[in-house]
């Protein structure tokens, strides 16, 4: 927000000469001296302060990347992309992270797939139906509830429920008759609730968005609700969803402890039984957040060079689906900011 | 099943059909409450509030001995079995998260002031992307720079000989531990922060701030008087949904933190920062392989259902704080 009120802008620090006035640097010095003057000593180290924790912010992030950046190149190579990793000490011989690869994008399908549905229906029904008033509110807030479990809480309740019998077909039971309770599937399922609330607020948010009018026009055509919302909201709504997906995408792709917990840690992806695409999700795996974890001097594998470039590939992952949550914001005529 | 979606629906059916999602994910919270608590519920038995304590239990020794002695129980343990004192643990969490979210406060108040008042287009340009940036760097990113740089630098730079001879005896100082944590946590929760605060300082009336302007006022003065007093419901909001995640970092902590089992101590000066812990989550997600024993599945069950019900009371914290200020007047 520019303030015309002030004939210049307080700035102390290395930003000072920032932006191009009218009457050249010089002179905007001059007078910027010259409203500092009237500075009390203590605002003055306020307005310091925010500059460098302004330009701190975006120092620590460039290196942060540029870090990322040197290390990934250095010891990313396609080999690494392609291969099978292999349970070795050696780092030469450990393998590639391919199953890691793979492990992540199984993981953000089979999460997204089943937060979908669940979370854009409840935020149609929340704000286009919405009765009984209270059961709406509840709905509401325990998606934030949701939102601010920690997600080693609801990892460890996956493993509760998934242990139960009842859950066996979902991964595998070993010969006691003891379920595993680890496998793409129920770590999946606990993934979902990761990405709902970003999902549900973006969709929610979209849908109020909407002005009435377009919903009693269709209503005065003698349309349902039911075809109101298939052919007039969802339509408008789908950038906020798209943003809200993306957003819940990067978040599963980012998430370790769920994985550490619930997809059995194998470093290969291993197929339960016979069945071609069943036996993958209901079989154990890894993922490059707990490949990176494992790998790090903090797990058992000490591969610190692997651990890097698997690091490298995740950020990427992470920052694209990030690029594309700006994208559909921009797309999306209702402007729906997400948090 | 999909065909008669795409046919007209009533309305009834619509509303029982958008519904059960609905419901399901109410459902689903509340079965994770119970089985959480169902699951932890030995340990209370056991222990009453006890383990929530310090000192040494009834069996001895320190709380990592004290889980480590938990997988032997196996699969029926006996009720000694059971016997924990969580205080390091749960003294780790609240120092980590405590300590963090402090320093966020001031960092993400000036850093959205900086975006929002001060920054040149340009640089706020620049600033804003960043910040994003910086919120969707995975966990396990920050914990990886932060055990193969961060560790080793405080290690050989930070820390003294003398330092190190002085505590041996009790505890390894080898880098990771308090300053490392914190200073990760910080930089993983921040983000959030400022966001928040950020789109609160821009929904400021104008007026407002102009009012303190015309009143002769500096442009700082008026910010902090007026903008920042006015947006205290969003810093509180914002401060709780960063503890929230403060509390339930497992990974990134787990990796720097030291992993021990012990509580820093403030008496010891300047090697209080280095000194090793290990907060809850990092305990339940380094454990969760041993959990045949039904013991340590209990104990760590308790541990989430902590977590969850601080989760809980700072939500409900955050929303009568909220309401107090607004009712005073703030936005």
């Amino acid at each position: 927000m520019s303030t015309p009120t002030l004939p210049a802008r307080p700035a102390g620090g290395a930003g000072a000469g920032a932006g191009s006035g009218a009457n050249g640097p010089r002179e905007r010095l001059r007078r910027l001296r010259a409203e500092l003057r009237h500075w009390r000593v203590t605002d003055l180290i306020g307005v310091a302060a925010a500059w460098v924790v302004g330009i701190g912010l975006c120092v620590v992030a460039a290196s942060i990347l540029g870090y990322m950046l040197v290390q990934g190149l250095r010891y990313l190579s396609l080999d690494l992309l392609v291969t099978q990793p292999e349970p070795s000490l050696n780092q030469t011989r450990s393998g590639g992270i391919l199953d890691p690869i793979l492990g992540t994008v199984i993981m953000v399908i089979v999460g997204t797939l089943i937060a979908l549905p669940l979370a854009v229906g409840a935020a149609l029904w929340v704000v286009e139906f919405g009765r009984p008033r209270w059961l709406a509110r509840t709905v509401e807030s325990m998606i934030e509830v949701i939102a601010g479990s920690p997600s080693i809480v609801i990892a460890i309740f996956g493993l509760a429920i998934f242990q139960l019998p009842l859950m066996s077909w979902m991964s595998f039971t070993a010969d006691g008759g003891a379920v595993f309770g680890r496998s793409f599937l129920t770590a999946g399922a606990m993934m979902s609730l990761i990405a709902i609330p970003s999902i549900f607020t973006a969709t929610r948010e979209a849908l109020l968005s909407i002005p009435q009018h377009l919903r009693e026009a269709s209503y005065a055509l003698g349309k349902t609700r039911w075809s109101t919302i298939r052919a007039v909201l969802l339509p408008s709504v789908r950038p906020g969803i798209a943003t809200g997906t993306a957003l819940g995408m990067g978040r599963i792709a980012g998430d370790t402890a769920i994985i550490v917990v619930l997809l059995g840690a194998t470093l290969r992806i291993e197929p339960e039984g016979g069945v071609p695409l069943w036996g993958t999700l209901t079989g154990t795996g890894s993922t490059l957040t707990s490949y990176v974890y494992n790998n790090s001097p903090a797990g058992e594998g000490g591969a610190p060079e692997k651990a890097y470039a698997a690091a490298f590939v995740l950020l990427l992952i992470v920052l694209a689906l990030n690029a594309l949550v700006s994208i559909a914001g921009r797309r999306d005529p209702a402007r729906t900011l997400q948090k | 099943m999909l065909a008669r979606l795409r046919g007209p629906l009533t309305d009834r059916r619509a509303g029982l059909l958008l519904g059960a999602p609905a419901v399901a994910v109410v459902l689903i919270v509340l079965a994770m409450l119970v089985f959480v608590a169902i699951q932890a519920w030995p340990t209370f038995q056991h222990n009453g509030l006890g383990w929530l304590g310090d000192g040494p239990a009834p069996t001895g020794g320190t709380v990592d001995q004290q889980l480590g002695s938990m997988v032997e129980g196996g699969e029926a343990p006996p009720p000694s079995a059971y016997a924990i004192k969580a205080w390091p643990l749960i003294f780790g969490t609240a120092l980590t998260t405590v300590l963090s979210i402090a320093i966020g406060i001031v960092v993400s108040v000036l850093a959205a002031i900086f975006i929002v008042d001060l920054a040149p287009r340009r640089v706020r340009n620049v600033v804003v992307p960043v910040v994003r940036l910086l919120a969707a760097v995975p966990s396990v990113i920050y914990g990886l720079i932060g055990i193969l740089v961060l560790v080793p630098f405080v290690n050989d730079n930070l820390i003294s000989e003398g330092q190190r001879q002085s505590v041996q005896n009790v505890i390894p100082l080898t880098g990771p531990g308090l300053l490392v944590s914190v200073v990760l946590l910080t930089l993983m929760v921040t983000p959030i922060m400022i966001a928040l605060i950020t789109d609160a300082l821009e929904s400021v009336p104008r007026g407002w701030r102009e009012g303190a302007l015309a009143l002769g006022v500096t442009q700082w003065r008026a910010t902090m008087s007026v903008a920042v007093k006015a947006i205290r419901p969003a810093i509180v909001a914002a401060a709780v949904l960063a503890s929230a995640r403060a509390l339930g970092e497992a990974i990134m902590l787990s990796m720097v933190s030291g992993s021990n089992g012990y509580a820093p101590r403030i008496q010891d000066g300047l090697i209080f920062l280095f000194e090793p812990l290990r907060p809850l989550a990092a305990t339940i997600a380094e454990n969760t392989e041993s959990i045949n024993s039904a013991a340590l599945k209990s104990t760590l069950y308790a541990f989430a259902f902590l977590l969850l019900v601080s989760c809980f009371v700072l939500s409900l914290g955050s929303y009568f704080i909220k309401r107090s200020l607004r009712a005073q007047g703030a936005r």
